[in-house]
């Protein structure tokens, strides 16, 4: 089924409910769905959470924050060394009213994935020995031990690429991939921001990013600039 | 009265020590912060190509020209490219570094134990702590280059016996490279191989709080 055109990034996530997981794709000003988080703070739905490789880093998530709409986040980047700038999201952590999953992003990327791809988990070295393995399950295969990581899934996912086509095909921009065509495969519905959409055959089949079958929902866009100043 | 530690070197030429540390035509991901400085010490004869984890293979270092905010190396920085730079998404990102196809990372420390342990990502002090991509590289990257200050702000050691910061990894670290010293990490332990310019190997283990090895001769490093 061809992926459902939007008019507005509103309207595009106008169904996403109080409570749900989101996706968001990016990582930090590249391939991030700006657009659509913003339309998802005009929404003023509440109690989410939010999977993302970053919070508050030059990146427009940590808006959801300005009146409380994130329960949680799960996340690699969300708390800086130096105290000398903070997010709100920081702030809120602080005060014991978000909660922060901290997931190592190899880590985290794989877990969408086994997410998407039906898959019941990961075994990775990766958080042996360290804070990350605590609760989870350490397993020992041919002498080698393994840390056992769950798969992980949204209800929504929001998602930047630089072009669709008209059935939800995607093709992304220079580092515009980042953590987009993973998240496109373990979200029940997919909702992408891109800055053009062409016909059908449009994208040359070889430099699609993201084959339509992951795609519900397309809106066209103006991007956003966003920059990290450190 | 508190000692003070003595001046070694900048930032920047820790990155010019640790860019010496890169064998030719390596595949390396520098870390944020300090390790990104290291870009800028090699010459394109070298042939090294640098991974950036957000999914860049072949990037030549922070650009000057105009911002595009599709194209940033892990720390959000715009990057130029080299000839023959590639693209891929971040599961592809961390095959590479998991799967050992990357032959160096150059990681920022907060601590490194005499066996080689790191501690990176959270500062018990402020908590929450940042991850990013560095547990899956000090596991994944064959050999580990931790460049870091020799002592804290607050003049504590930051090679200890054994680390009191939460962990990145066990046993990752081969070399460390701070304003004092190059000390590789063996399995004998702790090893001194350079000094900074005007630092003495007795100066190093004055402010290493773990045993250090010192052979009888001990270069002082060249800049």
């Amino acid at each position: 089924m061809p992926a459902q055109r939007f008019d507005s990034p509103d309207d595009a996530v106008a169904d996403i409910r109080d409570g749900a997981t989101i996706l968001v794709g990016g990582f930090v000003s590249a391939g991030t769905p700006s657009n659509l988080i913003m339309a998802l703070k005009r929404s003023g739905r509440r109690g989410l959470t939010a999977v993302a490789n970053n919070i508050g880093l030059g990146d427009l998530l940590d808006e959801l924050c300005e009146h409380r709409q994130l329960d949680r986040v799960i996340g690699t980047f969300a708390i800086r060394a130096s105290g000398a700038r903070t997010s709100r999201f920081e702030t809120q952590y602080r005060a014991g009213e978000a909660a922060l999953e901290l997931v190592p992003q190899g880590t985290l990327i794989e877990r969408l994935r086994a997410g998407g791809a039906g898959l019941g988990g990961v075994l990775t070295k990766t958080g042996l020995g360290t804070m990350m393995a605590e609760g989870k399950q350490v397993l020992e295969l041919d002498g080698e031990q393994w840390l056992l990581e769950r798969p992980l899934r949204g209800d929504a996912a929001l998602l930047k690429a630089w072009r669709a086509d008209t059935l939800g095909n995607l093709q992304y921009r220079l580092a515009g991939k980042n953590f987009n065509p993973v998240m496109a495969t373990a979200a029940d519905l997919v909702i992408v921001e891109v800055e053009e959409i062409v016909e059908a055959g449009g994208i040359p089949p070889e430099q699609v990013g993201t084959p339509a079958v992951y795609v519900d929902r397309i809106v066209q866009c103006e991007p956003m600039a966003v920059r990290w100043e450190g | 009265m508190v000692a003070e530690p003595p001046a070694g070197l900048s930032r920047e030429l820790i990155a010019m020590r640790a860019a010496r540390e890169l064998e030719p035509g390596s595949v390396v991901n520098l870390g944020i912060g300090l390790p990104t400085l290291v870009a800028g010490f090699v010459e394109p004869s070298d042939g090294i190509l640098f991974q950036a984890e957000n999914g860049i293979l072949g990037y030549a270092g922070v650009s000057e020209s105009d911002f595009d905010s599709d194209l940033i190396n892990a720390g959000g920085q715009p990057v130029d490219l080299v000839p023959g730079a590639s693209f891929f998404d971040t599961a592809e990102s961390f095959a590479m570094i998991r799967g050992g196809h990357i032959d160096a990372a150059v990681l920022g420390g907060l601590q490194v134990s005499a066996r080689g342990d790191l501690a990176n990502w959270y500062v018990p002090a402020r908590g929450g702590g940042s991850v990013g991509g560095a547990m899956d590289l000090a596991v994944g990257a064959r050999k580990l280059i931790v460049a870091m200050a020799h002592v804290t702000r607050d003049g504590e050691p930051r090679i200890v016996e054994s680390c009191d910061y939460p962990l990145t990894a066990e046993r990752c670290v081969d070399v460390i490279i701070s304003d004092l010293a190059v000390i590789d990490v063996r399995v004998d332990g702790l090893v001194l191989r350079e000094t900074a310019p005007g630092i003495s190997a007795e100066q190093v283990a004055q402010w290493t709080a773990a045993p250090l090895l010192i052979p009888d001769v001990v270069p002082e490093m060249a800049l």
